[in-house]
């Protein structure tokens, strides 16, 4: 008989997984609440394109929008939108130098350069865009 | 001649969808979502925020903050429910949703930003 093969050859033991796998431990559960700010991000995405097409439609359909969204429920929503945001933010800039291995002059860059980069350009990104938001 | 894998450029899109979201999307959630419905500073008037919008580049800023990001959240959710709901089985189906949505955006919101009045 050779050695080299089992003429029945059973599947390998896999313990299965359970979908509640990520409560498991804090890591995981941080892990998982970063990966589900993406729904977060995307959300946002299309309230932006909701409000693009109020705005283009005429004042009035502009101020039921901004209504729609004063209401309580949005606005927990929105809370909620914002930590999972400002979270995709710091998660993000944090990773970033792990992404990316910059070297300058042959040395690598320090991560926290990296980061407090990104942080910088985060300050002056937002300070752009409330100027343009806070115009009257 | 082999195929070239898709993957770096999917990886591009949620890198960089990830970087414009990370950069722009807290500011805008908290003016649009809570500091203007909270009335805890003035909106700007519709007519301001339309002719802010209707100019090129405002467009253009538009289109990159709504379809990069978008794309972020496809590949990134993709691999989430992989991994999170087990559905290693529904793979096609999973990319197809996920990246469909995003074209979808993407594509809804050119449409809307090249028939943007103005």
């Amino acid at each position: 008989m050779s050695d080299s093969h089992t003429p029945y050859h059973p599947r390998w033991h896999r313990q299965r997984v359970s979908v509640w796998w990520w409560l498991g431990s804090a890591r995981y559960a941080r892990f998982v609440l970063r990966e589900l700010t993406s729904v977060f991000v995307a959300l946002f995405a299309f309230v932006t394109l909701a409000e693009l097409r109020a705005l283009g439609q005429g004042p009035e359909a502009h101020a039921r929008f901004l209504e729609h969204l004063s209401r309580p429920a949005a606005l927990a929503v929105s809370l909620v939108g914002l930590a999972f945001v400002v979270f995709h933010t710091l998660s993000w800039f944090n990773l970033a130098p792990r992404a990316m291995a910059l070297r300058l002059r042959g040395r690598r860059v320090p991560a926290a350069a990296i980061a407090a980069a990104n942080y910088a350009a985060w300050l002056l990104a937002s300070a752009a865009v409330a100027f343009f938001l806070l115009r009257r | 001649m082999p195929r070239r894998p898709i993957t770096p450029l999917l990886w591009l899109l949620f890198s960089a969808g990830g970087t414009v979201a990370a950069m722009l999307y807290p500011v805008h959630v908290l003016l649009s979502g809570v500091v203007f419905p909270l009335g805890w500073l003035e909106p700007p008037r519709y007519e301001t925020l339309r002719a802010l919008v209707a100019h090129p580049l405002a467009r253009l800023y538009l289109f990159v903050f709504i379809s990069l990001p978008l794309f972020h959240w496809a590949h990134r959710f993709r691999y989430t429910l992989y991994d999170g709901l087990q559905l290693k089985h529904l793979t096609t189906l999973v990319a197809f949703v996920c990246y469909g949505t995003a074209a979808a955006g993407t594509a809804l919101a050119a449409y809307l930003l090249w028939r943007f009045p103005g």
